[in-house]
């Protein structure tokens, strides 16, 4: 051979470019027809909900008479004005509640991550255990122990501990204490594989490094299990700001979330606008929080890294 | 200051005991290493020092300072572990900088501090790389460098070499010596690479079911073994039965198995009469035909060739002798292809008696832990 083959030479093949072709094509396809079901699923059961909702919300019209899309904006000024309230309270128990649950379950995390030994999984099961029964069973058997004169008042009251008037149920710490036990094990999960995949060494390490016990918490565990402490939030915040059952049987008036008044709307006043305006708003004040603390753990992590 | 010194510790775990009753001198300035097979006690007698276990029984001193039950946070000892332990949340200078900062230096000593750091483990420029952007031999120097900022009296390293290929291996033992040299911190450095142990170090200990065998420096423990396990976790060793027949001023004579009778240094055996196993370092044997001319050391056995493996530099010989014992020797490849044996061959070895050594009968390493490394 005098010279290089080039690539216009008669009858060489190209040995780059169809191989290449062929590939890239099979990596196409192949991604594609992995994530059709999914893809499938949320186009069903996300896009084309979200579009109907949204469209309802600009229609105008009542149920006799029938819904006709006019644009009327208009809906979600008036549904703000008339339930800022209890959005703004749904927003503040998810808070509350967020807090609450990362209080409680990210002792108990670390524990079972660190401690657990052996007995790990059995110590999940035992968070897990009361969730095998219906979330609305669940609810309804606190309705029973924290009524007025229920097993746990009635017998305080009955000793002279508590005066008669003494009420737990249909307060807001009912609520509070409903939304925290039902949505418990969505933080604690998350906490628990955080911390558990914590190489232990790590902690060996800090303690090498001069931190006492609450400075290797502070500098190491803590930044470490943050993508867990951001999961679980995420898990717990969003479902418990729409949550309705709890306030509905262990709540009153006064504790009225977003999500019984987008609830009514459609089934008792079937004012569908309305609730499906009040269900993005609710959509939007969720997001915007979550954005904020998306933001905010993105500094904590610089922060506690300096 | 900075002298480590272990009286009589003990470590137990439940029933097993991983440490049982050592004591131990390391002076101020030396690279010792703690040398065994895996389960031998040496991570756990490195854990002790740095703090990270309590001891059951006996006392740790750090210089003048007894720090038993001292926290590891409190004790002017940083250890290089063995997956290096870099925070992944922090970036190299941030890892660095971690000990200085907990120790509330002064915030442009830090900087100063780290950057040295960093020029010492050549790593300069890397400060602001995140740990999962550097590689294996890369972040051993981070963690190297995190530990050495703090300026400890003692250095401990927990087979900070075994994640790396041989040949970064090789490189960062050469490296690690001028460091030490360079800083001069006292480096206690757990390895179960025998080789690795012998060309860092000053003086090795090594271990065996939680108990120090021999402590010496590598040319000593080498040619002169105390204990079988020795002789065959350090190097290769050809250890034959025998029996002490006398000792003349600084000669013993001992009588082996195969009928031979052999001498050493008197100052050798580990007793005065009864069974010995002797041991000779297949290097050190002289392998020839019965009536070939060259010159025979005045220890000998006569054997056959078994096996022989043509390494290149150098050609390995397995030879039985009359009672059934198997002894290697390794013959240098000096270009003499006539001096090639073939298996079946009738062989005299010899050896000097300097070359020598004597152990009790003991407990062998297993063959998979052998001295060879991982």
């Amino acid at each position: 051979m005098e010279r290089p083959l080039q690539r216009s030479d008669p009858g060489l093949i190209e040995p780059r470019d169809k191989p290449g072709e062929d590939d890239r094509g099979r990596k196409g396809f192949v991604p594609f027809f992995l994530t059709f079901p999914g893809s499938l699923w949320l186009i069903i059961f996300f896009l084309i909900p979200m579009a109907t909702m949204m469209s309802l919300s600009l229609q105008e019209g009542t149920i006799e008479t029938g819904y006709r899309l006019t644009g009327h904006w208009q809906t979600y000024v008036e549904a703000l004005g008339k339930y800022d309230t209890q959005l703004i309270r749904s927003l503040i128990y998810g808070l509350v509640v967020t807090v609450a649950t990362l209080a409680i379950s990210y002792p108990m995390a670390y524990w079972i991550a660190l401690y657990g030994g052996r007995r790990k999984n059995l110590f999940l099961l035992l968070i897990l255990l009361p969730f095998f029964t219906p979330f609305i069973i669940r609810t309804l058997s606190w309705k029973f122990i924290l009524a007025d004169n229920g097993i746990v008042l009635g017998n305080l009251k009955e000793w002279g501990l508590l005066t008669e008037g003494y009420q737990v149920l249909a307060t807001q710490s009912a609520v509070l204490a409903g939304l925290i036990y039902n949505f418990l094990p969505f933080m604690a999960l998350p906490l628990y594989v955080a911390l558990e995949r914590l190489d232990p060494s790590m902690l060996d390490a800090a303690k090498d490094l001069y931190s006492n016990k609450r400075q290797t918490f502070l500098r190491v565990t803590l930044p470490l299990s943050l993508p867990g402490v951001f999961a679980g939030s995420l898990l717990t915040f969003i479902p418990s700001v729409g949550d309705f059952l709890n306030s509905e049987l262990l709540g009153s008036v006064n504790t009225t979330m977003i999500g019984q008044v987008i609830q009514r709307e459609f089934l008792v006043n079937s004012d569908y606008p309305e609730g499906a305006a009040l269900s993005f708003l609710l959509m939007f004040g969720v997001l915007a929080l979550v954005f904020l603390y998306t933001r905010a753990i993105g500094n904590t992590e610089e922060l506690t890294g300096g | 200051m900075s002298d480590v010194r272990l009286e009589g510790v003990t470590k137990t775990f439940k029933e097993t005991v991983a440490v049982d009753d050592i004591s131990l001198l390391v002076e101020e300035g030396e690279f010792f290493s703690l040398l065994g097979p895996s389960g031998c006690g040496k991570t756990t007698t490195l854990r002790m020092i740095g703090g990270f276990e309590a001891p059951t029984s006996g006392r740790i001193t750090l210089g003048d300072r007894d720090v038993t039950t001292l926290p590891a946070y409190k004790r002017n000892v940083n250890t290089v572990f063995q997956s290096y332990a870099l925070f992944p949340h922090l970036d190299v200078t941030e890892n660095v900088a971690y000990g200085l900062k907990r120790k509330k230096v002064a915030k442009k000593d830090i900087d100063s501090r780290v950057q040295d750091m960093l020029t010492l483990v050549d790593l300069e420029g890397y400060g602001r790389r995140r740990i999962d952007q550097l590689s294996g031999g890369q972040q051993q120097r981070v963690a190297l460098a995190r530990a050495l900022v703090n300026r400890p009296g003692v250095l401990l390293l927990d087979e900070p070499l075994g994640a790396l290929d041989l040949k970064l291996r090789k490189q960062m033992q050469l490296e690690l010596k001028r460091i030490q040299s360079e800083v001069g911190i006292t480096f206690i450095y757990v390895t179960h690479d025998q080789e690795e142990a012998m060309t860092m170090s000053d003086r090795i200990a090594v271990m065996s079911d939680g108990r120090f065998e021999q402590i010496g420096a590598p040319h000593d423990v080498y040619e002169g073994p105390q204990t079988e396990f020795v002789a065959s976790f350090l190097g290769a060793s050809n250890l034959l039965e025998g029996e002490i027949e006398g000792v003349e001023g600084d000669r013993a004579k001992v009588r082996l198995a195969v009928g031979t009778t052999i001498s050493l240094p008197a100052e050798r055996l580990p007793r005065r009469e009864g069974a010995v196993r002797i041991g000779v370092r297949p290097e050190k044997l002289h392998i020839r035909t019965p009536d070939s001319s060259d010159r025979e050391e005045p220890n000998a056995v006569d054997a056959t060739v078994d096996i022989s493996t043509y390494t290149g530099v150098s050609t390995a010989y397995e030879c039985i002798t009359g009672d059934g014992r198997k002894i290697v020797v390794y013959v240098q490849n000096l270009g003499r292809p006539e001096a090639a044996m073939a298996p079946g061959t009738r062989v005299r070895l010899s050896w000097l008696p300097e070359h020598t050594f004597a152990v009790e009968k003991g407990k062998r390493p297993d063959v998979e832990q052998g001295g060879q490394g991982a």
